[in-house]
């Protein structure tokens, strides 16, 4: 009997909880794979994918965008085998299930660690407590660790993201974790291709509210996205340096970056 | 004069001595600029002084007088600075009336602003970031929060004194050393601050104040040996700054434009949704970037309401902004009364309804009426831009989505208001208002230790309380 052939995967882009083909129908052959290779009209979609998203997402409860993201913890260890294949370590695999785990208990304490009630000199209330920015777009690492450190903060807080990533086979794979998270369709958004084509329309797109450009090595694209972004007053995280180390302690700022300080006054009184 | 008529009650300009000409504050001392320019009186427009313009040789010598004073600033135990800032707010508060009058003779706010708003805030901003100093440590921004190094900030003429304190208070407590540049209209106050400086003793070169109009403050901004900064204005300029800063690694924070909306619902208390309708507008001329300037009222009370709002509205003594008793005082300057006519002209031409009291205006001056346009929609001018004067947009909504949808359809997300007698409904619409700040039966609030700054194109990063430390901190 001969050797059965093998059924191979198509790694198309994630949009809105869909896996569509770029619509300009160009595809990059990495590593062997036909990969998609997305255009201006594939980041303005998915800004839309995401921006729909948004609102339902940031009115989850915090503890429900805490299990979403646990159970995307739980998919991406189940997946091991499929990842070791693509070439990513067990350890990385450990690391990057673990650092959701992280992510995933935060969702519902961030606030009481970065809001807080002010003594003001007058009888009110007044109370400061975190909101997400909105719509992220990110400009991914290619390694699994580097992507779900970027992505996780800014989704956990109830952002919506649109990500490009320069590893394809690794981000699309990681996409298909998250479709089976119960993640809503749109929170998270994958385009793959080249950054220096797509990342200027996710800078200068009005309905994008920050922009995430911690893994961009090259110096002179960060500066031309942080010039670009300052059209609409975006928030712009800097690029982490030479080699962005995503094995240490993120700290908060990955997703204190990524949030608004709403204060709420009310008078006190009989 | 009828017996509810108030007689003057003017404030004594005796207090303040104005000196006739001004130089520029650096590494400790006064001295020259490339040029000079002139301030004046928005409510006379006589000159009060004549002020140093820095040139940009000049703000290369302030910045590295600052530059010269960090290692030594930043060095000094978080306590000692904390005792500098003490004095310095203590001085405040004694030379409080002399510098409530100065601020009212160079911004043409009324007195009672001056004195009762604006100077306690100043001390109060002081005093909140000196107990800050030694304890930076515990404000939830790591272990060993560090100083950034020379902070250049640009502020804003609305608030001459209170955005100085803004800046500088928390810029110091952290460690950092300070150039700052007051608005071109508004001076005075920022070279009476210096001289608070130098009686509390501060360390020469630790703040130095650059006065000049927008050159000076590019230069600033510009310079490659400024590690922060921090920028109250216009949106515009905001843009133009954040373009600048790409890519240089400094640390920017802004505080821009906005285009609040002030919500009435159907169950709201009148008489004070009215009250806060008037404070949110008037306050200040409107030279406020958080006003509430549209008024979103709910359709079944909007007769009524309205009708309130302009017997109140009726009762404003507008005029010398030294008389006790004035409400709503001086434009500032002549261009920001061109830019307030040019903006109400649109909403004439764009088909709302004007109204305004009878009042009458000083010949000399710039005044502008208290104004409100009704029957305006989402498109018209006035209900988009922001006109930075005492001009509201009334609209109307039916339901709450309504409501919400109306205040967030705008760039900015600075601030909003919400009146109603519902806990529930107050706490929804917070929610769900895209905006930094948000006053529910009450409006125009502030406090050293509450958080101030914007979502979206209003601006990043807070102002006051704890959180505003993060911006000086690494």
């Amino acid at each position: 009997m001969s050797e059965r052939l093998k059924v191979r995967k198509t790694y198309k882009l994630y949009i809105g909880g869909k896996f569509p083909r770029s619509e300009s129908g160009r595809t990059d052959l990495v590593d062997g794979d036909n990969v998609a290779r997305a255009s201006r009209k594939d980041a303005r979609d998915a800004v839309v994918a995401a921006r729909k998203a948004q609102p339902g997402w940031a009115g989850a409860t915090a503890y429900n965008r805490g299990q979403i993201l646990y159970r995307a913890a739980e998919m991406l260890e189940a997946r091991r085998a499929e990842f070791k294949h693509l070439g990513v370590s067990g350890e990385e695999v450990s690391a990057s299930t673990d650092r959701l785990v992280w992510y995933a208990g935060w969702a519902d304490k961030l606030a009481q660690v970065t809001g807080n009630a002010n003594p003001v000199a007058g009888p009110f209330f007044n109370l400061s407590a975190p909101e997400p920015t909105g719509v992220v777009g990110v400009i991914a690492p290619p390694s699994l660790l580097g992507l779900v450190s970027v992505v996780a903060p800014a989704i956990v807080t109830g952002n919506t993201v649109v990500v490009i990533s320069t590893g394809p086979q690794v981000a699309i794979t990681l996409a298909e974790t998250w479709a089976t998270s119960d993640l809503p369709g749109g929170v998270v958004n994958i385009l793959t291709g080249d950054p220096a084509e797509v990342a200027p329309w996710l800078a200068s797109h009005d309905d994008v509210n920050a922009l995430d450009l911690t893994a961009v090595a090259d110096a002179a694209l960060a500066a031309d996205l942080e010039r670009e972004a300052a059209g609409t007053l975006k928030r712009v995280l800097r690029p982490a340096g030479a080699e962005a180390d995503f094995t240490t302690d993120p700290g908060l700022r990955p997703m204190t970056a990524l949030l608004e300080t709403k204060t709420v006054w009310h008078p006190k009184g009989f | 004069m009828s017996f509810l008529d108030y007689a003057p009650a003017p404030e004594s300009r005796s207090v303040v001595t104005i000196e006739s000409s001004y130089g520029l504050f650096i590494d400790g001392e006064f001295g020259p600029g490339k040029a000079t320019f002139k301030t004046i009186n928005p409510a006379d427009e006589q000159t009060l002084a004549e002020v140093a313009l820095a040139g940009s040789e000049d703000v290369d010598r302030a910045v590295a007088a600052a530059r010269r004073a960090f290692p030594a600033w930043s060095g000094l135990p978080g306590a000692e600075r904390a005792k500098y800032l003490f004095r310095i707010a203590r001085i405040i508060q004694e030379r409080s009336r002399e510098l409530a009058v100065l601020e009212s003779l160079d911004n043409g706010k009324p007195i009672k602003e001056s004195r009762d708003v604006d100077l306690p805030l100043v001390a109060a901003h002081f005093f909140y970031y000196a107990g800050w100093a030694d304890k930076l440590e515990y404000a939830g921004f790591g272990p060993a929060p560090r100083p950034l190094g020379v902070a250049g900030q640009v502020i804003p003429w609305n608030f001459p004194l209170l955005m100085l304190a803004w800046k500088i208070a928390p810029a110091l407590a952290t460690g950092n050393t300070v150039v700052l540049k007051p608005a071109e209209t508004t001076p005075l106050s920022a070279l009476f601050f210096a001289d608070v400086c130098r009686q509390a003793e501060l360390p020469a070169g630790v703040v130095n104040i650059v006065t000049g109009a927008g050159d000076t403050g590019r230069y600033l901004v510009e310079h490659p040996d400024v590690n922060k900064v921090a920028f109250t204005g216009s949106t515009d300029v905001g843009r133009q700054i954040a373009r600048a800063v790409a890519g240089t690694g400094k640390r920017l924070t802004l505080e821009l434009g906005g285009k609040a909306a002030n919500i009435v619902f159907d169950d709201a208390a009148i008489d004070q949704a009215v009250e806060g309708i008037v404070n949110g507008i008037f306050f200040n001329q409107g030279h406020v970037c958080c006003a509430g300037s549209r008024l979103l009222v709910q359709e079944s009370i909007a007769e009524e309401l309205l009708d309130s709002l302009k017997r109140r509205m009726a009762t404003l003594r507008v005029g010398d902004p030294l008389d006790k008793n004035t409400d709503v005082g001086a434009i500032n300057s002549a261009a920001q009364l061109a830019r307030i006519t040019e903006l109400t002209e649109a909403g004439d031409a764009e088909g709302a309804e004007r109204w305004s009291p009878p009042c009458e205006l000083p010949g000399q001056g710039f005044w502008f009426a208290p104004t409100i346009f009704t029957g305006v929609t989402q498109a018209h001018r006035i209900a988009r831009e922001e006109i930075f004067g005492p001009v509201l947009s009334v609209l109307t909504f039916r339901t709450p989505a309504e409501a919400i949808e109306k205040a967030n359809n705008t760039p900015y997300g600075l601030s909003a208001g919400i009146w109603s007698e519902k806990g529930s409904r107050i706490l929804a619409v917070a929610d769900k208002l895209r905006a930094g700040v948000v006053w529910a039966n009450t409006f125009n609030k502030f406090d050293p230790t509450s958080p101030f700054g914007g979502f979206k194109e209003s601006g990043y990063g807070r102002e006051g309380g704890r959180h505003g430390l993060e911006a000086y901190l690494v």
